[in-house]
């Protein structure tokens, strides 16, 4: 299938800081290097845009040497966590701002659904913002008129298409906008974080709707969402972005790996601390979670491996049956498959000591696959927590690499021990 | 060789306008313009009504004040009527101009939403003001007539009235080309917002709105003659009414103006749209 979306050597700079001091001073330095015929020397300065220490440079790279291409009727995923530059990208793609440095080039018309009912006047009808909408999108209006129906059917809005749109609730007025944009008629759709509203019967016609867009339709689609689950069954490869840089670029299970892997674990003394210390008493919280391999930290094991966890925990008030709580969890349902309860000291823990433990799980019992994690200290045998590490803060999760060898040891999650006897 | 429908690059050449791209938004354009007129009547009853209100105590005002007080000759044509002739064309081109100059600060929402040619905006808001601007006219023609069927009235409507359609054109011409390039320096450069607000009142001191061109004394003449919008406001009351100048090369010179206004705009506005929404 032919290449519809190219995407060569993709830069943006954004300058930060107070827009308007020292522009015209930027501005005759531009001047003037282009004058001489020379490469603009702001262009040279910049770094990586990591939000988590200050940077020297008053610009950063919001994205840097982004490469990548679709072909006809593919769905792309892009992913990232916030600020890694999914919506940049986005942006420039469909035109919104230009880039730094590089070329997209593409094949036919690009529709692009940054937020859904853009434009949509609150005054107006629905039927008259089904127009506003579509030509805003690009659409010509005989195209508007011969899809009228179609849309207003798919918004499930007949009865109230000549009311004014300020008069509907916001379900109606996202369905109403989703269903305008899902009937364009361009060939690349781009679409970001658009099933985040409406309820979960009106998301599964969404993400349906998607589906045919691109298999029966043969359109492409571009998707950016935070729902991992949405984009794993939706797309059939994947664009992770960290930093404003490519992290992967390729097919969807390993683009999905690679980010959850991307999470940092390492220190937990201040991640998510106020989050943690709302739900829980915070007597005594885990200061360090890692996977051990080999001696280094690393969340990849190998089937044959040893699953080791190391952890350190501090009593931020005496505590008494100091015990952890691990779970493993399905990705996507986020069931509890098995979990381990382990008491750590049966003394008294003085305030502010320090402990630190290991649990390790003997080869070959957790199958090949990636499950989330879950942590817990509390009070053995009771429901008290001390600390919970959770959902809610970014922790890696765990993956086990399989060996290919077995066929079997893919299917499932756990080994269980089993013994074997022949009759006697 | 492959064949791309769409380049997307760091920047265009700056002869690159891509006119055609308006073009084929032309729907959009309208639908915009019927957007801004069914929206602005739908929220208030009064709104049709302030049209009227507005230009009437304005008219009021400059009676007494230039009229009766600073005694300013309207050329024996009854004041009201002088002033409303230059008013009503006036704040056509007052109201296009303002609403155009602030085209990426007023869109800034949509604009960093969705791509379409950004000259879709002003096109249609000067397109749009055309309604507010043919209400009063009507007025215009209601006082014009009661003045006309007056006796010894000295108002001679003459050939030049055929003129009107095309004296408004430039009219938004201009007010477009000038909004345009306003608001492409504007988001460089704010303060310059607060100048043009104040800019645009004093410029219709340098119009022949409230006075005629004859009344000016001939060492400020040149001033008044390089403003490109005193030849149309002068040959508009003069179609209508008959008295005052009328002067074909001014109206080159007003023409001549809107052409460059308009094609310096364009070359502007295209280089900011495509990264304004880094700025604004």
């Amino acid at each position: 299938m032919s290449v519809v979306i190219k995407v060569e050597n993709l830069s943006k700079q954004y300058r930060l800081g107070m827009v308007n001091s020292g522009t015209i001073k930027d501005d005759i330095i531009r001047w003037w290097s282009l004058l001489r015929g020379k490469e603009n020397p702001l262009l040279k300065v910049g770094e990586d845009n990591d939000r988590t220490f200050v940077g020297k440079s008053d610009y950063v790279w919001s994205l840097k040497d982004i490469n990548f291409d679709v072909k006809q009727g593919e769905v792309l995923g892009i992913i990232g966590k916030n600020g890694a530059g999914k919506s940049t990208l986005l942006k420039i793609l469909s035109k919104v701002t230009a880039p730094t440095t590089g070329v997209v080039k593409s094949k036919g018309r690009i529709a692009s659904l940054l937020e859904v009912g853009t434009g949509f006047h609150p005054e107006l009808t629905g039927k008259e913002n089904i127009y506003l909408n579509g030509a805003i999108l690009g659409m010509r209006r005989a195209e508007i008129t011969k899809k009228l129906d179609e849309i207003i059917e798919f918004a499930g809005v007949e009865r109230y298409v000549d009311t004014p749109v300020k008069r509907y609730s916001s379900g109606m007025y996202v369905r109403l906008a989703f269903a305008v944009a899902a009937h364009l008629e361009s060939e690349i759709l781009i679409i970001d974080e658009v099933l985040s509203v409406g309820d979960a019967e009106f998301q599964k016609k969404c993400l349906g709707k998607m589906n045919s867009i691109s298999k029966n339709e043969g359109r492409t689609v571009l998707f950016v969402s935070h729902n991992i689950q949405a984009v794993a069954e939706l797309c059939t490869k994947g664009l992770v972005l960290e930093n404003g840089k490519t992290l992967v670029y390729g097919n969807i299970e390993e683009c999905i790996r690679k980010y959850h892997a991307s999470t940092r674990g390492g220190n937990l003394d201040s991640l998510a601390l106020g989050n943690r210390l709302e739900r829980t008493s915070g007597k005594a919280i885990f200061t360090k979670i890692e996977g051990v391999k080999d001696g280094k930290e690393s969340w990849e094991f190998d089937y044959k491996d040893e699953i080791k966890l190391h952890f350190e925990v501090v009593t931020n008030e005496e505590v008494e049956n100091l015990s952890v709580y691990i779970a493993l969890k399905h990705v996507f349902s986020n069931e509890t498959i098995t979990n381990i309860e382990q008491n750590v000291s049966l003394e008294t823990l003085r305030k502010g000591e320090k402990i630190g433990f290991e649990i390790s799980v003997d080869p070959k019992t957790i199958r090949p696959g990636e499950y989330k994690m879950y942590y817990a200290l509390g009070k053995i045998g009771t429901k008290e927590f001390y600390d919970v590490i959770d959902d809610n803060v970014d922790i890696p999760m765990l993956f086990i690499n399989t060996s290919g060898k077995d066929i079997h040891e893919n299917v499932g999650f756990i080994s269980i021990s089993h013994n074997f006897k022949i009759d006697a | 060789m492959e064949k791309w429908t769409q380049i997307i690059k760091p920047k265009s050449k700056w002869h690159q306008l891509r006119l055609k791209e308006v073009w084929e938004y032309r729907d959009l354009i309208l639908i915009f313009v019927r957007r801004d007129i069914v929206a602005s009547y739908k929220q208030t009853l009064l709104g049709p009504l302030w049209m009227f209100l507005g230009p009437i105590f304005t008219v009021v005002v400059y009676t007494l004040v230039f009229n009766k007080i600073a005694k300013i000759s309207t050329e024996g044509i009854p004041a009201p009527l002088f002033y409303l002739a230059g008013t009503t064309l006036w704040s056509y081109f007052q109201t296009s101009l303002n609403a155009t100059s602030g085209t990426f600060v007023a869109n800034a929402g949509i604009f960093g939403k969705v791509y379409f040619p950004r000259l879709v905006s002003p096109i249609s808001v000067v397109l749009s003001n055309l309604v507010k601007f043919g209400i009063q006219m009507m007025m215009f023609l209601c006082f014009y007539f009661y003045y006309y069927f007056q006796e010894g009235s000295i108002i001679q409507p003459n050939s030049c009235i055929l003129l009107v359609p095309f004296l408004i054109f430039l009219m938004g011409g201009i007010a477009l080309g000038l909004g345009i390039s306003i608001s492409a320096l504007t988001t460089k450069y704010r303060d310059l917002t607060y100048f043009i607000s104040f800019g645009v009142t004093l410029l219709m001191y340098a119009t022949p709105v409230i006075y005629p061109i004859s009344a000016i004394p001939e060492t400020y003449k040149v001033f008044i003659n390089f403003n490109p919008i005193s030849p149309i406001i002068e040959t508009f009351r003069y179609a209508f009414t008959g008295q005052g100048t009328f002067s074909p090369s001014g109206l080159v010179f007003s023409f001549t103006f809107m052409i460059v206004v308009l094609f310096i705009g364009t070359v502007f506005f295209s280089k900011v749209e495509k990264t304004f929404m880094d700025t604004v």
